[in-house]
Parts: C-alpha cells; sequence; structure tokens
C-alpha cells in the first residue's frame, strides 16, 4: 500500500530527498551549537578570554545561519514535496476515476469519492509532509545529541538510560489510547454533521412535523458523546506535558548533584574533566533529548492516524475498472439497431433478485420505443445496458448486429446518446454546456439542436442568450428547461441511438410533442427509446414496452396494446380519463 | 493526538474585543476554576523558569565556591536540591492540573455553545434557511467550532501561560542584569519585527491557498457527482485537463503559503542563537571588564539560559494571537446565526383532542379521538372550544419574499370543510407560496387567512402546524430505518401503525422487498431508493400523523401514474371529510378536487371544478388540451 502512495511523489523525488538532507545539517548544527556555547563561556567568559569570546561568538553566529539555511532549505524541499505529493495523489486518483464503470462508482458511492479526493488527500498530504521532516529530524536529533551528550561526560549521560526508557515507555501506553478515544471522536463528529446536515437541508419537514425538539435532543445527544470522548482523550493528554517536565526535572536534579561533584573532581577545568560550561550544555542537551522523544511519540500517533485515509485512497487507486474496451476492438457501429438475447442483469452478486431476467428483443434501426412500467420496475436499467454503462450478466446484447463488449467504449458511447434520468448541467455557459456533446460543434449546429430540443426560444429569450452562466447543478435554469438543454447535448452527439430516460417529465405535453414531432421529422434514422410515465409521451411509438418487476410483460404498439394489454390499458385510463369526458 | 488541520479562512473577525467578551461570559459559571487554573499555571512557570535559573544559583553559589576554597561540603547544596526538586514536583501537579481543568472547561463551554447554537437554529424562521446557504449554516458547526475548540482548548491557555511566563522571566532578568535586559529587548524586538512581517505574508499566501483549494474541492464535488454524464458523454479525457489545471494551481499556492509557514520555525529558532551570541559578547565583556561588579560569571550564565526561554513565549504569543483572531472570526459567526431574529409565535389558541356528546357540546380529551378542536383562550381567562371543521380563507392577501417584488397579488380563496383544493400554474406562480402562508413558514404582509374564523396568526404556531399535514415536493429522509423515517409523523406510532399508513400510501409492497423489510437502514437522504419511492415514504410519514388538514405540494410528481392513483385512492380515504391542499404540475393529479385555482404571476385567474374550467374554456381548457404551455 505504502508502495503504491509513495510513487505518487514522482518528480519531487529530489524534494523528498533534500528534505531530509537538509534537515541532517540543520539538526547538526543545533546540536553543535550547545557545545560552541560551552566554549565560549568555558574558554571565553570563565577564563575572561575576550578574544575567544568574539571568535566563538562569530561561530556561533556562522553556525546558527547555516542552521537556518539549512532550516529553511527543509522546509522549502518539505512544502514542495508535501504539495507535490498531494498534486500527485490527486491527479493519479481522479485520472483513475474517469476509468471507472457505473458499477465502479455504485460500490464507492459518489460522497465517498469526494471526501477520499478532498479530505483524505489533505490529511495524506499533512503526514506524508510530517513525516519527511519529523522522521528524520527526531531520530537524527535524538541519537546525536545523546552522541554529544556522552562526549562530555559518559557517566552524566547514564542519567538520560534511566530516564528515556521510563519516558518512552509512558508515551507509548498513553500515545495508543488517545488515538483510540480520537478516532471515535472522528466518527461522532460525522454523526454530528450528518445531524446538523439532514436538519437544514429538511428543515420544512422538522417545522411543517413539529420536529424541533427531537431534532434538538438528537443533537443533544451526539453533542455530549463528544464531549466525554473528548474530555476523556483530553485528560490523558494533558498527561503528556507535566510526564515531560517531570523526566526535565529529574534529570537536571540529577545532573546537578553529579555533575557537581565532577566539577570539583576536575578543579573546574575543561581539559581535566567537567566544566561549569560543559554542565550548561548538558542541561541543554537534557531539554533536547527529552523533547525529541515526545515529538517521535507524535510521529508515531500520526502514522497510525493516517493509515485510514491511505487506505481509503488506495482502495480508489487500485479499484479494478470493471468495463474495459477490448483488444481489437470494432471501431465503428454500422446501424442503430439493438438485439436482446436473453439478456439477464443484477447489480451484484449477492442481490436476491435480479433487475432484468430474460429479456428477448429486437428494435430496428430508426425505430421509435416506448417503455411503460412502474416505479422499479428496471426500465432505467434495461436501456442503461446499451451504451455498456454495465455489462449483461446474462445472454448477449447486439447494437448493429455486434455484441457491445466487442466495440471500443468511446466509439460504442459516441453513437448511443443518453439523457440520464438524473441528468446534471455544469457550472460553465449554455454554449459551453451544450459543447459537451460535441467539442467542434458550430453555432449552427447547437442552434439546431435547440431548435429541435425546443430550448431555442427559451434560451434566446435570456439576456445572454446562449453565453448565459450555468450555476453548478443548473439551479438556474427550471426543471423543463433544463431537460430540453440535456436532450439538446445529446442530440449534437448526432448519435445512431437515442435514449431518454424519463427525460422529459418536467416538460409540458405540448412541448413533448413537438420535440417527438422533431424527432420523427429530422433524425429519422436515429434509433429512439424513450422512457416515459405520460402514455401521450409514448402513444405513437413503434414499438411500446410494458415492463414489471425486470420482465418486459407486453410489447406492442398502442393499439395492439390496448387490446392485450390490462396494465396498458389501467394507465391508459387513469390518465386520459378526463380528456374524454 | 490529532492532525493539525487547516483551520478558518483566514478571516478576521469585525469586532473581536465584543466577540471574545462574549464568548469569555459563557466561561462565567467556571470562575472559581480559572482562578485555580491561573495559579496553577503560574505556579508551573515559576517552577519552569526556577529550573532555568537553578543552573545559576548552582554554578555561583555552590560550584564555585567549593572549587575556590576546596572543601567539598555537599550538603548545602543538596538541602538546595531539594528544595528545587519540591518546586519541580509543585510544577509538575500544577502543569497537570491546569491543563486537566482547562479540558473540562472549554469542552463543557463548547457543548453549551454548541447545544445552544442548534437549540436556536431550530427557532430560526424558515425565512433564514431558504436566504443562507446550507453550507455556510453548516461550517457553523465544523470549521467555526473547531477553530474555537483550538482556541479554549490550547490558545488561551497557552498565551496565559505564556504572558506569565514572559514577566516571571523578564522579572528574573532585570534582577540578574537590568543592562543586559536593555540589550536583549532590542534583539528581541527585531526578531518579532522580522516573524511579524513574514507571518503577514504567510497569511496572504494562506488565503490565496484556501481560495484555490476551494476551487479544487468545488470541482471534483461538482464532477464526482455528474460522474455518469461525464461517461455517457465520453468526457473524461477533457476533465482529466481542466481538473489537472486546477490542481497544478492549487499545488503551486500551497507550495508557497506551506513555505512560509515551516521557515518560521527556523527563523524563530536560530535568531535565537544569534541573539545569544549578540548576549554573549556584550556580556562576556561587561563581566571581564568590570571584573564581576556589575556582572557575576554565575549571573552572566542565568541570564544567558534565561534568555533562551524568553524567545520562545514571545513566537508563541504571536502565533497564538494569530489563531485567537481567526477563531473570534468564527465565534463570531456562530453569535451571528445565534442573534438572528426567532420566528415569532404570539399564538394563544391551541390544537386538542375533542370528544363531542350528543347535545354537540365539545369536551377536551387525552388520547386521540379523530375528532380535533381549538381551545381559544379569552382576554379574561375562560377558556372556549371550537370544532376544528378545516374551513380555511385567505382575503385579500398580499405577500413578497423580497420587499418590492411581489409574489401574491389581492389572494382570496376559500376552503369549505372537507374540501379538495388544487393550485395550477406555471413556476413561479406563487402556488408553494399559498401553502408557505398556511403553515406560517411566512407571515402575510396584508390581508388576513383564518382557519375555523380563527386568524391563523392567533394559533400556537406549532398547534397550527400540527393541524397541517405536509407532503413536500423534495423530500426529505432522515438517516434511520424506514420504519423511523415514517414515525417521524407520529412519534409514539406503534409499528402496526406505521405499517398501515406504508400500506396506505401504496409503499408496503416495496418496503417489504428491501433487503431488511421496515428495518433497512436509509442513509444520505435514502440515496439507495428511486424518487418515487421515497415520496411513497414521505406520504406514509404524512399519514401516520392523521391530521385534520392536508397539504401535498408535488407529492407524486415522481410516482408514475399507476401507482399514484392507487395512492390517491388511500389518501382520499383517509382525508375525507378533511380539507386538503394539493399542487401539482400532472393536472391528472388535480382533477377530481372540488375546486381548482390557476394562478398566474401571483393571482388567481381562473377557478371552479374540472368540469367548470374546461367549459370556461380558458387557461386551464388550453393547459388540459395541450395547447398552453407550462413552465
Amino acid at each position: 500500500m505504502i508502495k503504491r502512495l509513495a510513487r505518487c511523489v514522482r518528480e519531487y523525488k529530489w524534494a523528498a530527498i533534500l528534505s531530509p538532507l537538509t534537515m541532517i545539517g540543520e539538526v547538526s548544527m543545533e546540536v553543535t551549537i550547545p557545545l560552541i556555547m560551552a566554549d565560549l563561556y568555558d574558554y571565553g567568559i570563565v577564563l575572561q578570554d575576550m578574544k575567544m569570546v568574539v571568535t566563538k561568538s562569530i561561530l556561533l553566529v556562522i553556525c546558527a545561519i547555516a542552521s537556518l539555511s539549512f532550516g529553511c532549505a527543509s522546509a522549502v524541499f518539505a512544502s514542495k514535496a508535501g504539495t507535490g505529493f498531494a498534486k500527485n495523489l490527486r491527479h493519479d486518483m481522479y485520472h483513475h476515476i474517469q476509468s471507472y464503470s457505473f458499477s465502479n462508482i455504485d460500490k464507492f458511492s459518489t460522497p465517498s469519492i469526494v471526501t477520499r479526493l478532498t479530505s483524505d488527500v489533505a490529511r495524506l498530504q499533512m503526514a506524508f509532509q510530517m513525516t519527511i521532516r519529523m522522521f528524520v529530524r527526531t531520530p537524527m536529533m535524538l541519537i546525536l545529541s545523546l552522541i554529544m551528550a556522552m562526549r562530555i561526560s559518559v557517566r552524566l549521560s547514564m542519567v538520560y538510560c534511566v530516564v528515556i526508557p521510563i519516558l518512552a515507555t509512558l508515551l507509548i501506553i498513553l500515545g495508543p489510547q488517545v488515538f483510540k478515544i480520537f478516532d471515535r471522536v472522528f466518527k461522532t463528529y460525522d454523526k454530528l454533521n450528518r445531524v446538523v446536515q439532514e436538519n437544514v437541508h429538511g428543515v420544512r419537514v422538522v417545522k411543517a412535523f413539529v420536529r424541533e425538539e427531537k431534532e434538538t435532543e438528537k443533537f443533544t445527544d451526539v453533542s455530549a458523546s463528544i464531549y466525554k470522548d473528548f474530555t476523556k482523550a483530553e485528560k490523558i493528554l494533558a498527561l503528556n506535558n507535566p510526564i515531560m517536565q517531570g523526566c526535565v526535572y529529574v534529570c537536571m536534579i540529577a545532573i546537578s548533584w553529579f555533575g557537581a561533584h565532577m566539577v570539583m573532581a576536575s578543579g573546574n577545568n575543561p581539559e581535566l574533566g567537567l566544566s561549569t560550561g560543559q554542565l550548561s550544555s548538558m542541561f541543554t542537551y537534557t531539554t533536547q533529548i527529552l523533547t525529541t522523544l515526545m515529538g517521535l511519540s507524535m510521529v508515531f500517533v500520526m502514522l497510525i492516524m493516517s493509515r485510514a485515509p491511505m487506505r481509503r485512497c488506495y482502495e480508489i487507486l487500485t479499484e479494478e475498472p470493471d468495463l474495459l474496451s477490448p483488444e481489437n476492438a470494432v471501431q465503428e457501429v454500422p446501424d442503430g439497431s439493438i438485439t436482446f438475447e436473453n439478456v439477464g442483469f443484477s447489480y451484484s452478486k449477492n442481490a436476491k433478485r435480479p433487475a432484468l431476467t430474460d429479456v428477448n428483443l429486437h428494435i430496428p434501426a430508426g425505430a421509435t420505443v416506448g417503455i411503460l412500467g412502474s416505479t422499479g420496475s428496471s426500465k432505467s436499467t434495461l436501456v442503461q445496458l446499451i451504451p455498456r454503462l454495465y455489462d449483461v450478466t446474462d445472454g448477449t446484447l447486439k447494437v448493429g448486429g455486434i455484441d457491445v463488449r466487442e466495440y471500443d467504449l468511446n466509439v460504442l458511447r459516441d453513437n448511443v446518446a443518453m439523457v440520464l434520468q438524473k441528468n446534471e448541467l455544469f457550472s460553465g455557459t449554455i454554449r459551453e454546456n451544450l459543447r459537451w456533446g460535441n467539442e467542434h460543434a458550430t453555432d449552427e449546429e447547437i442552434i439546431h439542436a435547440c431548435t429541435l430540443a425546443c430550448a431555442d426560444e427559451f434560451v434566446r429569450s435570456f439576456p445572454d442568450g446562449y453565453d448565459t452562466h450555468i450555476e453548478q447543478g443548473g439551479t438556474n435554469v427550471s426543471g423543463g428547461q433544463k431537460q430540453r438543454l440535456c436532450i439538446a447535448r445529446a442530440l449534437l452527439k448526432k448519435p445512431k441511438i437515442l435514449i431518454l430516460d424519463d427525460s422529459t417529465s418536467a416538460v409540458d405535453t405540448r412541448t413533448d410533442s413537438l420535440i417527438r414531432k422533431a424527432f420523427r421529422e429530422e433524425i429519422p434514422g436515429t434509433t429512439k427509446l424513450i422512457i416515459a410515465q405520460r402514455i401521450s409521451s409514448v402513444q405513437e411509438a413503434d414499438i411500446i414496452l410494458i415492463m414489471d418487476d425486470g420482465r418486459i410483460v407486453a410489447s406492442g404498439n398502442h393499439d395492439e396494446l390496448m387490446k392485450t394489454s390490462t396494465i396498458y390499458q389501467e394507465v391508459y385510463y387513469s390518465q386520459q380519463k378526463g380528456v374524454e369526458q | 493526538m490529532p492532525p493539525a488541520r487547516m483551520r478558518g479562512d483566514g478571516r478576521k473577525a469585525k469586532d473581536p474585543k465584543k466577540t471574545l467578551l462574549r464568548l469569555l461570559s459563557y466561561m462565567k459559571k467556571h470562575i472559581p476554576v480559572l482562578c485555580l487554573v491561573l495559579v496553577c499555571i503560574f505556579m508551573a512557570t515559576y517552577a519552569q523558569t526556577t529550573g532555568s535559573a537553578a543552573l545559576g544559583v548552582l554554578v555561583d553559589d555552590f560550584i564555585l565556591p567549593m572549587v575556590a576554597t576546596g572543601e567539598a561540603d555537599y550538603g548545602p547544596l543538596a538541602a538546595y536540591l531539594v528544595r528545587i526538586a519540591c518546586i519541580f514536583g509543585a510544577g509538575i501537579v500544577c502543569a497537570w492540573l491546569y491543563n486537566f481543568l482547562m479540558v473540562g472547561v472549554s469542552q463543557s463551554t463548547q457543548r453549551r455553545i454548541r447545544n445552544e447554537l442548534f437549540t436556536k437554529m431550530q427557532k430560526l424562521p424558515l425565512r433564514y434557511f431558504d436566504s443562507n446557504k446550507a453550507g455556510n449554516i453548516m461550517s457553523r458547526y465544523t470549521s467555526d467550532i473547531d477553530t474555537l475548540n483550538q482556541m479554549l482548548g490550547q490558545s488561551i491557555p497557552q498565551c496565559a501561560s505564556s504572558i506569565i511566563t514572559l514577566v516571571v522571566v523578564l522579572v528574573r532578568l532585570i534582577i540578574t542584569s537590568p543592562i543586559l535586559t536593555c540589550v536583549m529587548i532590542i534583539t528581541v524586538t527585531s526578531v518579532v519585527f522580522v516573524t511579524k512581517t513574514l507571518a503577514g505574508r504567510s497569511m496572504k499566501y494562506f488565503i490565496g491557498q484556501q481560495k484555490s483549494l476551494g476551487a479544487v474541492n468545488g470541482y471534483i464535488e461538482e464532477m464526482i457527482n455528474g460522474q455518469k454524464v461525464v461517461k455517457v458523454f465520453n468526457h473524461e479525457e477533457k476533465c482529466k485537463v481542466q481538473f489537472d489545471e486546477l490542481n497544478q494551481k492549487l499545488c503551486e499556492n500551497a507550495y508557497t503559503a506551506g513555505k512560509y509557514s515551516n521557515i518560521m520555525g527556523p527563523i524563530n529558532n536560530n535568531l535565537g542563537y544569534v541573539q545569544y551570541a549578540v548576549l554573549a559578547i556584550v556580556g562576556g565583556t561587561l563581566a571581564v571588564t568590570s571584573g564581576g561588579e556589575i556582572l557575576t560569571l554565575g549571573n552572566l550564565m542565568t541570564f544567558m539560559l534565561l534568555s533562551r526561554t524568553f524567545n520562545m513565549p514571545i513566537s508563541q504569543i504571536s502565533n497564538q494571537i494569530n489563531a485567537i483572531v481567526m477563531a473570534l472570526a468564527g465565534a463570531e459567526r456562530i453569535f451571528d446565526l445565534m442573534d438572528q431574529q426567532p420566528e415569532e409565535d404570539d399564538g394563544k389558541v391551541t390544537l386538542v383532542n375533542i370528544e363531542k356528546d350528543e347535545n354537540g357540546a365539545i369536551s377536551e380529551v387525552e388520547h386521540h379521538t379523530g375528532h380535533w378542536g381549538w381551545r381559544l383562550q379569552g382576554d379574561d381567562g375562560s377558556i372556549s372550544y371550537r370544532e376544528l371543521k378545516g374551513d380555511i380563507t385567505l382575503k385579500n392577501v398580499d405577500f413578497s419574499y423580497v420587499p418590492n417584488k411581489t409574489v401574491l397579488n389581492d389572494v382570496s380563496l376559500w376552503a369549505h370543510p372537507g374540501q379538495k383544493i388544487a393550485f395550477v400554474g406555471a413556476t413561479g406562480a406563487g402556488k408553494t407560496t399559498i401553502t408557505n402562508l398556511l403553515n406560517r413558514f411566512y407571515d402575510i404582509e396584508k390581508g388576513s387567512i383564518t382557519y375555523d374564523g380563527i386568524e391563523i396568526k392567533d394559533i400556537c404556531k406549532s398547534d397550527l402546524r400540527q393541524s397541517l399535514g405536509m407532503v413536500l415536493q423534495e423530500t426529505h429522509l432522515f438517516t434511520g430505518t424506514v420504519m423511523d423515517n415514517i414515525r417521524y409523523g407520529k412519534l409514539d406510532a406503534s409499528d402496526e401503525e406505521c405499517i398501515e399508513a406504508a400500506k396506505l400510501a401504496n409503499a408496503h409492497d416495496f418496503i417489504t422487498r428491501l433487503p431488511e423489510g421496515y428495518d433497512t437502514m436509509l442513509t444520505g437522504n435514502g440515496a439507495s431508493l428511486s424518487q418515487g419511492q421515497r415520496q411513497l415514504i414521505a406520504i406514509a410519514r404524512a399519514a401516520v400523523a392523521d391530521p385534520p388538514a392536508m397539504i401535498l405540494d408535488e407529492a407524486t410528481s415522481s410516482i408514475d401514474t399507476r401507482t399514484e392513483a392507487l395512492v390517491q385512492k388511500g389518501m382520499d380515504a383517509l382525508m375525507h371529510g378533511r380539507t386538503t391542499f394539493v399542487i401539482a404540475h400532472r393536472l391528472s393529479t388535480v382533477r377530481n378536487a372540488d375546486c381548482i385555482m390557476v394562478l398566474s404571476d401571483g393571482r388567481i385567474i381562473e377557478r371552479g371544478n374540472h368540469n367548470e374550467l374546461i367549459e370556461q374554456k380558458g387557461t386551464y381548457y388550453k393547459l388540459y388540451t395541450g395547447a398552453f404551455e407550462l413552465e
């Protein structure tokens, strides 16, 4: 897993390597500095040698500047590597998602993909940046400080041998506990967000049912559990600082006591043994060593905590797209005929009931097919198989006499235009949205497509016409206008097969019939499949299919079905009663 | 420890002082604890600075005299070490205590703010929700409370501790050497100046980074949500290119922002060393030239050590103040929501269950009888009852959402008890607005609305709403089982009642076919269901409430006509003898209404039943025959 994620470093490899390398420079300067300071004190100030003071001071400043340069370089490299890593990770994930089939997307669910691409990547970026800096810095600092301390006095350094294991044990015990609680807190936080979100979005329902109190109760419950867990975790965390300080204090007292003896023994002469200046350096190293240890424990906790986002991003990267163009794919769709042979389909292997069973059907090129059926009868499922948004589980589906699995996916989908039930417009101008259908469409082509879809008129009524800006999700056009724009967008593809999945539900009957008339007259060669709830939308179709529970239960034209299908009659009368009166 | 998240968006509070005071007022009841915390912080800080000063004392008072005399008498040293050990011990206990206490204070304060925020939000009028983006409201609970957490839990205690450290150290420094202190203040000021400049620049880039992060995340959200459309149009390659552009820009901005914030640490640290060198030269010169009169060696040593503890709190304070300013901006937004005018509700008339005896006298009862009444309270405190019949009248009603943009213009209508009233008209004609006024989601500007002869603004809002069941065009389901969602209509409904309601709404069939039947968990607004199925559940939810009157706003728009006919049969049975308002696009839905109102531009232009309107050969007739466009 880590290997795959690490591949995202790529061109930022140098920054990722240089950052720890320069960090080594900074760390070695940082541990040298206390030594210089000790010398400055011992040889300069104690011996009242001003020349020494100045030389050592200059050396100190030089070291500080060196340390500063290394430090800044490391910081800059780390930022470069971290943001670069995040960029590549996002890039890889997003590009891979583009190869997902519908069922890949369904498997993760849209909101989950969005979270993985946004907040999970952000967390990994933080973790990565911290790792390349701290993971080198802390152990280096620890080791170098220890070495330096030992160079001053091995005997005094023995103090660390006692204190470090104690501190390490305490940190190891505390860390995972806190981590566990925080993990829970984050989940509860999600719950809290969900409660608020549902409340805000459903505020009309809440108010209409006078459920403000129930909602408040729901919220305070979650709020209370956040309070409980957070308090618990933070109380454990509150131990961290005192423990660490305690260790520092213990070291200081011990070093003072033994140090005093040793200075006495040497007569405060650095040549003979421990001096007061060195004693002061020992104090500095103590703080350095122990804070480093603390930092190390934080790095570990951080790494543990980034395991979850790591796994989630990895899943996105390694998901196998389950629909691919075959090798030596067919590059041309001969015509718009469609044949279903014993087709069966289930959304997942574990599904209790298949979504489609035993569908046999032949649609000649250029025919108009209407599909009716109650909610949940798998009408959409049936048509989604045609542009191979899903693969059939049983039987074969042929377009233009060739199995859809033999086509190049892009070729197939360019020839099968589909207006989805949940259609989307994207933020941008109307023209830009329409060009999704055909990038190189001329203005004339766009206007023509819009005229066919009865959209030209209202588009022109906008002050900015075709340059009107569409808000995200198409919120600034009405439902019916959105549907017509989506139809125009599909028409621009000049497809051999056009599928409308309940795409005129918000369009009034008259416009609906105008659109159908335009289809009949302007694109007679295109096979048209229309899913609808309004019987008038399909009445004139060459073939009308009645679906129920994943099967085609009746088919024929209007007159035939009026005689043979009770369902069709029921639907017809439920909608036509008034007119005949 | 949780990863430090990017907090806030860099905006600053308008009136930080007022916000801070208000925030602190939430901590009022914690004042004794806070006093204790302060004392503890002081003790802990004192112990810390003692630690730094100990070395000087050690050298000056014990080691050097002993070295000078050559006599090894460790008794006084031992006594001294025991003394500072005690101070250290107390310091540790205090450090733990204040951390511990602050957790309680900050978490309970946050919880109070959070709960108050939500409770207040429940009281806000619909206008607030309609005029503010959901995302903006949400961010109060996420990022704003998050920054508050950071501020209460860390920034404020750390600031207090840093200030105390600063003062204590400064006092000690002055005692040790006033001259050197002066020198140091000069160097510190220059260090602060450098970091301050950098921090300002860093902030600028940080805002830039947040902007392009917003752009990338926005793009991801929009495009992933429309991913299926992307696939249908083979638009993958173009999306990749667009995404890469935004991604690249984010990378550049984030790099610059990160660069500046990352180098702050090394700069602070190393400028401290430079300062040390300056002090060494100046101090050394002083000590050497004066021969220890102005400055002893021990003092110099102490000073040097103390000086290193001086820079840390300064950089900490400047960091924390930044965090606090940002948190205050968040707090201001939270308080802003809390300060919104809540829904007005002066209604005194309440809804009760009634029983009628043979003489027609009304008596109030606790249990559900299927009959409702209004409980009116006279000015003199007398109580009278009036039967709820469902007689709803609008008289000369004017209304606009935004001043001067009239939505309803002189609308008058009567719904006689038990009638089914339908509204037909183009989008924006004001159909939904009328229903918004009936249950007082919004209040009328002119005219009057009466319910059984009572002005609706005299009716207690919650009772008014309970008397009007609603099924809305946009279905909202809550996370929970199907059963929970139906029960939302009537919290004490038994399972049987819920199932009964589901059968009535024709939802029972498909619910039993779900993997877990009525116990199937619904998440993300029932994402696993089709739009039609969600509407059926919403109808069941309204049906279980069994309200005396009902509003159906495009409630069956996504249900196929055959199922709709079945649902309607069930609903008609339930609402028999009760007033119902129906809004529908589909004319087959409203055909059997007692009265159909055709609205256009906020006016009622035609009224009558289906046959009458057809005979009138007006707008309704044109709509019905498809000669006219509804949009």
